[in-house]
């Protein structure tokens, strides 16, 4: 059974229908891209998968479990977190609490014992630093720790990003235009982050982009959207030769 | 536990104690009058309101403005159980003191569900506008209903509020706020500031943070009417209007939005200042115009911007500027 499973979903904006019959299953640790000219419904589709938008029809479900219809958070809880195309993070505080905040389902103490500082509160918060601390550790970055996430250099940010949405314990990860606004050399960083994930944590990914090198490079499977239809799909190199995708992408 | 966090419990514990054996000392020694008590204790009120104001402003980052409209309903429903508890029982004066608070902040907090379940979907000048109406419908309710005596006012209350115990009340209220900001609660909170729509994607459950942060600060704005009420011995509901959210606001705004010891600073000088300047009547006015336009300029973020005072802050400043300093003696 695949992982995430988008069955015949489609979203309709009054007389728009930004997205029609999309069906896309992802296994695990696979690696999957959609990608699509301007305005072709990817992030439209993001949403959906994301709960920010209910779809008007079809079902998604992420490990067998329907999602539709569930706040973000829940679909957080049921294995799947994103990242932003413009890039979200807690700007002032620094960066282990950015961490520590999605670490919070981790953490068992009420209110009350936070309040008053019962044992478990202690006990809990070590274990939070630790584990937060280590987690920064893998992607290098346990230098930043105390930094203020908004000083941190831009490549940096998006990596504690996705640092932050994989400290969720999820067991897909999708990727809202990671290289946007990236020089060659912080997507270069980027692929290599990307590439990290795929090493050392066992989960799947949906990545979609813009940047054609970084989606040929790391991608297994490649979904190409056009005017809210899947017009091809394949590996990446079936998909470079596909007459529509040369079609869309690079005009007749 | 660390050692440098128990250092810094018994620090600032001693602290407390500090000052408040300080304020003792010089009721004592005559140093500080009656009249002098009646301000400190208005100081200690308006921390607990600026505080709590802080929690939902500073920390959850949701403008409101209706502040006042919780104290009200805290300050009768203290009221009110006071009256009704030393006619019907005889309690010591501080244990009425605690049932009439407990029940003050329970009916507040609960008013807070119920206007912010409503009003939390809203966001920036939205909700301070529908919390301003909420605010004002409190206030209008109290003014046309028997129980609270409406518009001539509540009297009769017996004066249960003291400098000892409106000293440790709000001691509490502000290391409960304090120990709240620094949880895990308190974190989930914060994120709301931050980024609500990333909080959500991080499995926050943004609504139920923002019911109970901004619950939990209408209840102690319960507390503060509480005391308020218990100390001056007669409630006007127009005390409770837009203008005295407005003074709460200014406080947290001074004091730094997202920082507890920059609201008590700025409660303390806020409050001294009206009562210093009384001399000039009008100018007082203009000069707490100019006070906030300087903030402004010089420092938008307030006294405090969201950070902490701490002994242990000052200390290390101290030490890095003194290895710097040291440092380059050493290359010289």
């Amino acid at each position: 059974m695949a992982l995430l499973e988008a069955a015949n979903i489609c979203m309709q904006f009054g007389g728009l229908r930004a997205v029609d019959n999309f069906n896309l299953e992802i296994n695990e640790h696979e690696l999957v891209g959609l990608i699509g000219p301007n305005g072709a419904g990817k992030t439209t589709v993001f949403n959906m998968l994301t709960g920010v938008y209910i779809p008007t029809e079809g079902d998604i479900k992420i490990d067998g479990q329907s999602v539709v219809g569930k706040k973000p958070y829940e679909i957080v809880q049921a294995g799947a977190a994103r990242t932003f195309q413009n890039i979200r993070l807690f700007k002032d505080l620094t960066v282990l609490d950015n961490i520590k905040i999605a670490f919070h389902h981790e953490l068992n103490y009420s209110t009350l014992e936070g309040i008053f500082r019962l044992p478990r509160y202690w006990a809990d918060e070590k274990r939070a630093q630790e584990a937060c601390l280590a987690f920064l550790a893998i992607f290098d970055m346990e230098d930043y720790a105390y930094t203020m996430a908004k000083n941190l250099p831009y490549g940096k940010q998006r990596k504690l990003e996705i640092a932050r949405a994989l400290a969720t314990k999820p067991k897909i990860l999708m990727l809202d235009e990671p290289a946007a606004g990236m020089n060659p050399q912080e997507t270069h960083e980027l692929m290599e982050t990307i590439q990290l994930i795929r090493d050392k944590f066992d989960i799947a990914i949906l990545l979609i982009e813009h940047d054609m090198h970084l989606v040929m490079g790391v991608c297994e499977r490649i979904v190409v959207l056009d005017y809210g239809r899947i017009i091809a799909k394949g590996t990446p190199d079936e998909t470079r030769n596909n007459p529509d995708v040369i079609r869309v992408y690079l005009g007749e | 536990m660390d050692k440098k966090v128990i250092k810094n419990y018994i620090i600032n514990i001693a602290a407390i104690f500090a000052v408040y054996a300080v304020l003792k000392g010089l009721i004592y020694a005559g140093v500080i009058t009656r009249y002098h008590q009646g301000i400190i204790v208005f100081i200690l009120i308006n921390v607990i309101l600026a505080t709590s104001l802080n929690l939902a402003v500073g920390f959850l980052g949701q403008l409101t403005l209706g502040h006042a409209g919780f104290m009200a309903v805290g300050a009768y429903v203290s009221a009110i159980t006071a009256v009704a508890l030393n006619a019907n029982f005889n309690l010591p004066k501080i244990v009425v003191l605690l049932i009439s608070l407990t029940l003050a902040a329970i009916v507040s907090a609960l008013t807070g569900v119920a206007i912010g379940i409503p009003a939390l979907r809203l966001r920036g000048d939205y909700l301070a506008i529908i919390t301003l109406g909420f605010g004002e419908v409190i206030r209008v309710i109290i003014n046309n209903i028997k129980v609270t005596g409406g518009a001539q006012g509540f009297t009769g209350i017996p004066k249960l509020s003291t400098l000892d115990n409106v000293f440790w009340i709000t001691v509490l209220a502000v290391a409960f706020l304090y120990t709240l900001t620094h949880s895990r609660q308190g974190r989930a909170i914060l994120s709301i500031r931050e980024d609500e729509i990333a909080a959500e994607a991080v499995g926050v459950k943004t609504t139920s943070f923002k019911v109970m942060g901004f619950a939990i600060a209408a209840g102690l704005a319960g507390i503060g009417g509480g005391l308020y009420a218990h100390y001056i011995a007669f409630l006007d509901p127009n005390t409770f209007n837009f203008m005295r959210s407005v003074e709460i606001l200014i406080i947290v705004v001074l004091g730094g939005m997202g920082s507890l010891t920059g609201s008590i600073v700025a409660a303390i000088v806020l409050t001294i200042m009206p009562e210093a300047l009384r001399s000039f009547n009008e100018l007082r006015l203009l000069l707490y115009a100019l006070i906030l336009v300087v903030m402004m300029i010089f420092k938008p973020s307030g006294l405090f911007g969201t950070e902490e005072f701490s002994w242990q802050g000052i200390y290390d400043r101290y030490k890095t500027r003194k290895n710097a300093l040291h440092n380059r003696e050493k290359k010289v």
